[in-house]
């Protein structure tokens, strides 16, 4: 993000919100529920971090969104964070990512 | 309890407090709200709940051997000492950041936690809460400290664990606890993930994660140290994103087959205990998350990672075939089956229920609400090795 130019970062805003407007409320309340209960298995309920690393602002407002989507969707190799493609699309791993970037309450 | 005794004694004017034992309770976890329901399984009802035990999201409990306590390991470092009987805190502390499950001693004098930050092993007294020892899970040569997983009870008055990060199996002796005696086996395979001991209290089993196979350490012989066994399975093959880790610590033993879950794989792995070598692979539904014997042995319940968590599998144990496919409902987390095992508790969390079921027939007997259960404790475990 830091080597980011700024006009970017603005477009990646943008699409976040406009990948929001395209996800129902009950979709919505479905990956807050998934966020919560799934990927709290590793990252704790409240996101903490247990076997994951934590997913709170401050450890992730400094990574660019895209960063976050892709570590969602593809997970990461060699370490237990596995690959949610499968059970979400791109803008809904990119709703998430501005979930977390915003911080869940 | 003393308060409904007095009630009792003031209102009916009976000269005794009706006393119980608590070979029939058990409690159940609820996640989200921080409490924990205390369970009776002679007429599986609810006897009521406790609040005020934080966050409880991948909470586990070993009970003393009275059966009166229950000490209950929270994620957020929490351990808290319950009284079942009169249904309070007995004692809390916090006790590290992030924690992740704990055992208690042969003696029943010990209660161990393992944490993962910082990692390592902290021992209180099982009365008291007080710490007795700190055994911080530092490794190589710039002292990292790992994440603890995998802590169990062991015959010898004993604990032993693993090392996520590091990949080495610890053994701490606590005849002397207030100086434990720490031995160490290194290089026994990428990311434990969780492990077992047998329930005679002889082989402690770490799963690998970041490698096929699993590590066993022989607690009668531990000079000869930790042998490798399921070497290369699943070798070649795609491996299938883990969703959720697995548990071991369900040990499913039936005469000489032991089953494990298959990490990544739809598969429970049948495994020859006279030589350690796979016996077969039964295919299921989904990934398994617990694979769980009957306290006969005759059958193994089974259920699942998302998104296949609705779904439990029981598998026959002579015939390694499965015999029954039940859908209790979205998110089957945990099982556990009543001292004898004629009826079996399943906490069903998306449906903030409890499900029990007949183990002959199948038949689901009752449910009962619960606030998303998870883990399910029953006060047998208090005379079980590594429960």
């Amino acid at each position: 993000m830091k080597s980011m130019p700024f006009i970017a970062s603005f477009l990646l805003v943008s699409a976040s919100q406009l990948a929001i407007a395209d996800i129902s409320t009950t979709r919505q309340t479905e990956l807050m529920y998934l966020l919560k209960q799934d990927c709290g298995s590793c990252h704790g309920m409240t996101l903490k971090g247990g076997l994951g690393p934590a997913l709170l602002p401050k450890t992730l407002n400094g990574k660019p969104r895209e960063l976050l989507v892709t570590t969602i969707l593809e997970g990461r190799t060699g370490t237990a964070m596995p690959p949610w493609k499968a059970m979400l699309t791109h803008d809904e791993a990119e709703w998430i990512s501005v979930q977390l970037q915003q911080g869940v309450k | 309890m003393h308060r409904l005794c007095s009630v009792v004694v003031l209102f009916l004017l009976m000269p005794v407090c009706h006393a119980r034992g608590t070979g029939d309770l058990g409690i159940v976890i609820e996640r989200a709200s921080g409490s924990v329901q205390v369970i009776e399984t002679s007429t599986n009802t609810s006897l009521g709940s406790i609040d005020g035990l934080g966050d409880l999201s991948h909470a586990s409990a070993v009970y003393s051997r009275d059966g009166r306590y229950a000490y209950v390991f929270g994620r957020d470092g929490g351990l808290t000492r319950l009284d079942i009987l009169s249904m309070k805190i007995d004692k809390r502390v916090i006790q590290s950041g992030n924690s992740i499950g704990g055992a208690i001693s042969q003696d029943g004098r010990l209660v161990a936690v393992s944490n993962y930050e910082p990692g390592g092993v902290k021992i209180f007294d099982a009365s008291t809460l007080k710490l007795v020892a700190d055994i911080p899970a530092v490794y190589g040569n710039d002292k990292q400290q790992s994440k603890v997983i995998g802590l169990v009870d062991a015959p010898g008055q004993k604990f032993i664990f693993s090392l996520w990060d590091a990949g080495e199996i610890w053994v701490a002796d606590m005849s002397k606890a207030d100086n434990p005696e720490i031995t160490k086996y290194k290089d026994i395979g990428q990311n434990p993930y969780d492990a077992l001991i047998t329930p005679d209290g002889r082989y402690y089993i770490a799963g690998l994660f970041g490698e096929d196979g699993m590590a066993l350490l022989d607690l009668w012989n531990l000079e000869t140290g930790v042998k490798r066994i399921l070497d290369g399975y699943g070798k070649g093959e795609q491996k299938l994103p883990v969703y959720k880790m697995p548990h071991l610590e369900g040990w499913a033993i039936a005469g000489n087959y032991a089953f494990v879950p298959a990490v990544g794989h739809h598969e429970v792995l049948v495994i020859d205990t006279l030589s350690w070598t796979e016996a077969g692979r039964i295919k299921v539904h989904g990934q398994p998350v617990f694979v769980m014997s009957r306290p006969d042995g005759r059958n193994i319940w089974v259920n699942f990672a998302v998104p296949d968590n609705d779904t439990l599998q029981i598998i026959d144990t002579q015939s390694l075939k499965i015999v029954k496919t039940l859908k209790p409902g979205k998110g089957v987390l945990h099982m556990e089956f009543e001292p004898r095992g004629e009826e079996v508790w399943a906490s069903v969390r998306d449906e903030d229920r409890l499900a029990v079921f007949d183990t002959e027939t199948f038949e689901q007997v009752t449910t009962i609400d619960a606030e998303k259960p998870s883990g399910i404790f029953m006060t047998y475990r208090a005379h079980r090795t590594g429960l």
